[in-house]
């Protein structure tokens, strides 16, 4: 029987095992994962103890799991024991002297703004950029409050934990199980932070909500939590990412995404992402392993994702739409380009459970240097899905000849009154396509881009138009020196 | 054009020769010899095989031909030495025999891109999409084109009238210097026939010059040429004035091999 002396012996022992946590303005953990790190983690947040013990549930969980190995993706076993979970966003470098000047000049060719580029690289801002910055703090202040009269939340996921509890535990696991596979698991046990998205009843978001808005968003990629809810008859337009390159010491990002659109409500996410993707030879570049699924619960409820994916060396994720209310549509658009040394395994996975339902799937890789891409989709009809609907394109263009395209469609339909349609195709630029632009004197390196953009049209058609011109742009960047 | 300008040709091709750039790849052109002077309008007539299309796409400088003697020059310049895209910025144009669809390209875009790229090596400044579409607006009606094309992805689902009307559209719109138009009437009925040499009529030019390529001389009807050349085997064999394309219509290419040889 535990004495009072014991257990304050116990309770010593504690103390000294978790020294580190009396500094509790210390800025990052020691490297390693164990349940000290994750009690640390909840309470430098300061969270609520039922989001501890989720936290916890997932962490056991997660020592009994094994990494997954069948995708094809070639990657250098990640230490687990040697990242660091938690790190505060502080300045890493004094000034952009210190920056990587081939990274500056693709700021320059993105045109983005110095102190974007500052924000974006973890650099002390310099004096000019205070300014800048504090625009940005009262352009956000201005949207909040008129998301605000709508009833419409919009904040960090950390600030929804505390701020509106009931949302968060009624929704976050529900459409991605903190079971449910070895990187959404470790997420849960360890997410820094994200966006937190409510939409009441019959409203429909007056704005696009973009991750810009969230000034601190830069510096807590690591492990993203992310959820959005759309109530009956809300809908909303929702834009993760920018085209900078973005740089970040933690070479492991396992996000995870939960979209739940009730009846007759709409989600819109567009992600533009380019993580580094290392050197040319593929060294430091960033893994970014990723859960993202949506449930239309609802009748008539749809949600589409729409992705360009253009940096990270390794790019594993499969954004997907469970069609579970009757007449739900599913949508997925998607770029991905892997130069060089990247890799990419990534696609859809579109589970038909309710009568009627739709989906659509467009998409379009291009490799290049000695990149490896992969479409993985998956077009599952259920039984009682009945009368339902897939359209799935996928097209791949190879730029060079030391590239890899690769495409592995699941078809499964398990009722005789639904349809699945599958079109692919595979193909190359021409050298007469090139040599025709060349001699209308447009150079070789804006003629790759044309072409591609044009591959890529239906895609970018479906992208929030700022984002579109944007992606474009980093197409452009992201090609150079992808051919001989 | 000053008076030392004048004395030297626009196009000088002093025994070119080309073979297709692969292992074991063929001679084409065998020693190829023409001048263009400024202002003046030249046709190359041949069979097939002849050499011709080649000609205009060593002239543009295709990678897929590889020159293995002799010199062009330009308005004084090497033409050998610049890029394909550097030629065309100088002012080189070549309207294509079979010009190819770029899907998800709008003509619009791509014309655009072009006359930009040329604009921004004469140190012009570039056009925005107003002033493109005004340009273009004058053109597209000379050639009663349907501006609903400039938005289709180029030359996709064209019929290949279609096809040749867009490459003097393109070639209106870019103004070159030297016009080169591989078999532009190959494939055309009278009434496009008529709107593409008219098309090309209005390059005509004191400083400028067009060299037509073609296999028969029903084109020459409507673009009148200064000089006709025959080319054969890789060679230009005969020239002559607008007579010798009706001598070739009426008795053939034969007549041309036949009197070589008698030589």
């Amino acid at each position: 029987m535990p004495t009072a002396e014991t257990e304050i012996e116990t309770l010593a022992n504690r103390d000294y095992r978790w020294g580190f946590i009396s500094d509790i303005d210390a800025d990052s953990a020691p490297a390693g994962l164990n349940e000290e790190i994750i009690r640390f983690i909840s309470l430098k947040k300061t969270e609520p103890d039922w989001m501890l013990q989720w936290r916890l549930k997932a962490y056991k969980h997660w020592l009994t799991m094994k990494e997954p190995a069948w995708a094809m993706v070639k990657y250098a076993k990640i230490d687990y024991q040697a990242t660091i979970y938690y790190s505060a966003p502080k300045a890493k470098m004094k000034s952009l002297a210190e920056v990587d000047p081939e990274l500056l000049a693709v700021y320059d060719k993105l045109g983005v703004p110095v102190h974007e580029r500052e924000a974006l690289l973890g650099v002390e801002p310099s004096n000019v950029a205070v300014d800048a910055v504090f625009d940005s703090v009262s352009v956000a202040t201005t949207f909040k409050k008129t998301l605000a009269e709508k009833g419409v939340i919009f904040c960090s996921f950390s600030e929804a934990v505390r701020e509106h509890p009931e949302l968060v535990r009624k929704y976050m696991g529900s459409v991605v199980p903190y079971s449910d596979n070895f990187f959404a698991t470790l997420n849960s046990a360890v997410f820094t932070d994200g966006s937190f998205v409510f939409i009441p009843k019959g409203v429909k978001c007056p704005m696009e909500l973009s991750t810009y808005f969230r000034i601190n968003a830069r510096n807590t990629g690591q492990f993203e939590r992310t959820l959005i809810v759309a109530e009956e008859g809300a809908s909303v337009s929702y834009l993760e990412g920018c085209t900078a390159p973005m740089r970040d010491e933690n070479q492991l990002h396992a996000a995870v995404v939960e979209l739940v659109a009730l009846d007759n409500a709409s989600i819109k996410y567009s992600t533009v992402q380019n993580w580094y993707p290392g050197d040319k030879e593929g060294r430091g570049g960033i893994y970014n392993f990723v859960t993202k699924r949506g449930a239309c619960r609802g009748v008539n409820s749809k949600i589409s994702w729409t992705q360009v994916e253009t940096g990270s060396a390794i790019t594993w994720k499969y954004p997907s739409c469970i069609l579970q209310g009757d007449n739900s549509v599913g949508e997925f658009y998607s770029v991905a380009l892997t130069n060089h040394q990247q890799q990419a395994d990534t696609g859809t996975k579109m589970i038909h459970i309710g009568k009627n339902t739709r989906s659509t799937i467009v998409s379009k890789g291009i490799s290049g240097g000695r990149g490896q891409n992969t479409y993985r989709g998956l077009v599952k009809i259920m039984k009682n899905a009945t009368g339902s609907r897939n359209y799935t394109q996928c097209d791949s263009l190879l730029l060079g000849d030391k590239c890899g395209a690769h495409t592995v469609p699941y078809i499964e339909v398990h009722n005789t009154t639904s349809r699945a349609e599958h079109e692919a195709s595979t193909s190359k630029i021409g050298e007469d396509q090139l040599f025709y632009c060349k001699t209308r004197g447009i150079s070789l390196e804006d003629s790759i881009s044309m072409i591609v953009s044009g591959f890529c049209k239906e895609v970018f058609r479906e992208l929030p138009m700022e984002f579109a011109v944007e992606a474009q742009k980093l197409l452009g960047v992201s090609l150079e020196g992808s051919v001989g | 054009m000053g008076l030392l300008e004048s004395f030297v040709a626009l196009l000088e091709i002093k025994d070119l020769r080309a073979r297709v750039a692969a292992p074991g790849g063929k001679d084409i052109l065998k020693g190829v010899n023409l001048t263009i002077a400024a202002g003046e309008v030249h046709a190359i007539m041949g069979k097939n095989g002849s050499g011709k299309s080649t000609l205009a796409q060593v002239l543009m400088g295709r990678d897929a031909y590889q020159v293995t003697g002799g010199s062009v020059h330009y308005k004084g310049i090497d033409l050998l030495a610049l890029s394909t895209e550097e030629r065309a910025r100088e002012g080189v144009f070549l309207a294509f025999q079979y010009p190819v669809e770029i899907p998800g390209v709008s003509t619009s875009y791509f014309l655009k891109a072009a006359v930009n790229s040329i604009r921004k090596h004469k140190k012009l400044p570039e056009l925005d999409s107003v002033a493109f579409l005004k340009l273009v607006r004058e053109k597209m009606a000379m050639l009663k084109m349907d501006a609903s094309f400039m938005n289709r992805a180029i030359n996709e689902g064209f019929s290949g009238g279609e096809k040749k009307r867009n490459e003097i559209f393109q070639m209106a719109v870019c103004d070159p210097t030297l016009s080169l138009m591989d078999e532009t009437d190959s494939g055309l009925d009278i009434d496009a026939l008529r709107i593409v040499a008219e098309g090309a009529n209005r390059l005509r030019g004191p400083e400028r010059a067009i060299l037509l390529i073609t296999h028969y001389q029903r084109l020459l009807n409507y673009i009148t040429p200064d000089v006709v050349h025959v080319m054969l085997n890789g060679r230009i064999v005969r020239s002559g004035d607008k007579a010798l394309a009706l001598e070739l219509e009426e008795r053939g290419y034969e007549w041309v091999e036949k009197e070589l040889a008698a030589v």
